[in-house]
């Protein structure tokens, strides 16, 4: 319990001078994950939307796929990725091996399906209610969407947040297409599993108490934005 | 009055047309072989007992179901002898209908007739225009920034049927629209819908208050288990009708446990 203790004081210590290492280690985490999501909310909202409002042949099967993929093993998207972007990949030439841009594309796969699947649900609750008045209106189905996507703003953003935090929580896949290269690759999780393994528990504790206090901070922001706009809108 | 010059600029699209339609659903059918034309400048108000087939014979005409038989044809979707089934979205877009259930966007309440024009490709400043006219006429002008869902449901319904107005449509449905309003507020949506009439468009009304009929009725649509029975000037429904079944809907006889003594095939072939 010492261990503990004498690690936890060093932890708190390392946080509060915030520097070098640390701080390179959490922007890149960061830039890497905001990124993701940026992208996969991007392609998961529409694609969302798209499996709620239109009926097509394969639909059914695509929003079970869907919903399968929401819990993809990272490793296992790791894994392909990595040999998608390896030498001897089909992608290998693009050099992406070990970057951040690899890391940034492993959670956007694992973290799209999230997205999506979450907004299909709350896009199809929201178009059940909406749908004849919409029709009604006159409205073609670029203009449904956009009143969908908008009106359920507030839950869209939960399902958003949903993917942010899988993909910052997420070690197995970045670990694995970015190996955790110092200064270049490494980045929160990766390093505590590394420094872990190493001994040095202040640095991973370190780490670890910033990421969740990042991800507690999100969530608090989130929540708050959200229902100071539901007192307003009632979403 | 200028704007109703402008909807014309578009198109005129009534006469409606309805040919022999039919709906089914379940393998049951719900509508059955209806015909009949709507013309002029009138109000016309569908009654029958409920499950009579008011509601779906609205979302027919206007469009939002299709026949599984039959034509609805409003005037100039016949292309080439092939009619529309009612569903154009450009002539859907000359019409309005205010649904027996209203449904509110999660929205404000201005928003939500905001939204509505916007459709219409208005400028931001007609827009506002158009809100703030309909929703100091219904009443909900103190309530424009409150979200829509909070609203009690007298003034949802308030809210719809303004919503409907302000797209100033040719043709304009109206789903049982005082439904749950207090005799205060009933009274101010007939007066208020007197006045869309009065501006030149066409009303297409359910109600089973058939006070309410008289008052506002031009001409009368008596449905019955999905049959057209009656169609007759208002005078006349109240007075005389020609059908059995009207006859004892208008003196308050026809009731649900005589159902099945009326099935015999002189009523229901
Ligand atoms: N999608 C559907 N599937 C099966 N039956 C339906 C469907 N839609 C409507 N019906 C049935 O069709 C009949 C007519 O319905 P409709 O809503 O038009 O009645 P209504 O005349 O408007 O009645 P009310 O006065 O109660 O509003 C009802 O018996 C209803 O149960
Ligand atoms: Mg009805």
């Amino acid at each position: 319990m010492t261990d503990f203790g004498a690690a936890f004081q060093a932890a708190i210590t390392l946080v509060l001078d915030w520097e070098g290492d640390l701080a390179e280690i959490v922007s890149l985490s960061l830039r890497i994950s905001l990124t993701a999501v940026a992208v996969a909310a991007v392609v998961g909202l529409p694609l969302g939307a798209a499996l709620a409002l239109f009926r097509f042949p394969g639909r059914k099967i695509l929003v079970v796929l869907l919903n399968a993929l929401m819990g993809l093993p990272p490793v296992v998207v790791g894994l392909v990725v990595y040999l998608m972007l390896s030498r001897a990949g089909p992608l290998g030439v693009l050099g992406l091996l070990f970057t951040p841009l690899a890391m940034t594309i492993a959670q956007m796969i694992l973290i799209t399906p999230i997205i999506a699947a979450l907004a299909r649900q709350v896009i199809e609750d929201l178009w059940d209610e909406y749908a004849e008045q919409l029709q009604s209106f006159g409205a073609g189905p670029g203009r449904a969407v956009t009143a969908l996507l908008w009106d359920a703003r507030f839950s869209l953003l939960t399902a958003v947040l949903a993917g942010f935090g899988r993909a910052s929580a997420e070690v197995g896949a970045v670990m694995i297409v970015g190996g955790n290269i110092d200064h270049v690759t490494r980045v929160m999780t990766t390093s505590i599993a590394l420094e872990v393994s190493k001994g040095d528990l202040a640095l991973a504790l370190g780490l670890g108490i910033v990421l969740v206090t990042l991800s507690v901070a999100v969530n608090a922001a989130v929540y708050l934005v959200k229902d100071a706009a539901q007192k307003r809108q009632l979403a | 009055m200028s704007d109703r010059s402008k909807a014309d600029k578009g198109r005129a699209i009534l006469p409606l047309e309805l040919r022999d339609v039919v709906f089914q659903a379940g393998g049951k059918k719900l509508i059955k072989d209806m015909s009949f034309t709507l013309s002029g400048d009138r109000t016309t108000i569908v009654v029958g007992p409920n499950g009579a087939g008011k509601s779906l014979l609205l979302r027919l005409c206007h469009g939002l179901l299709a026949p599984h038989a039959g034509q609805v044809i409003w005037h100039g979707t016949t292309r080439g002898g092939q009619p529309g089934n009612g569903s154009d979205l450009a002539v859907r877009r000359h019409q309005a209908m205010v649904f027996q259930r209203p449904v509110m966007m999660r929205r404000s309440v201005a928003a939500n007739v905001d939204y509505a024009l916007g459709l219409r490709g208005l400028s931001r400043a007609e827009r506002k225009a158009r809100t703030e006219e309909v929703l100091s006429h219904t009443g909900l002008a103190g309530r424009a920034r409150m979200p829509a869902r909070v609203l009690s449901g007298g003034e949802q319904q308030k809210l719809a049927l303004a919503r409907a107005w302000a797209l100033r449509p040719q043709v304009l449905f109206l789903d049982e629209p005082t439904a749950s309003l207090d005799p205060a507020a009933t009274h101010a949506l007939e007066a208020i819908i007197t006045a869309i009439r009065a501006q030149g468009t066409r009303i297409v009304m359910t109600t089973h208050d058939l006070g309410q009929a008289r008052r506002l009725a031009d001409e009368v649509m008596f449905l019955h288990r999905g049959r057209l029975l009656e169609m007759s000037p208002a005078e006349r429904f109240f007075t005389e009708p020609a059908n059995d079944l009207a006859q004892m809907f208008v003196r308050g006889e026809l009731l649900w446990w005589r159902r099945r003594k009326e099935r015999d095939p002189r009523h229901d072939p």
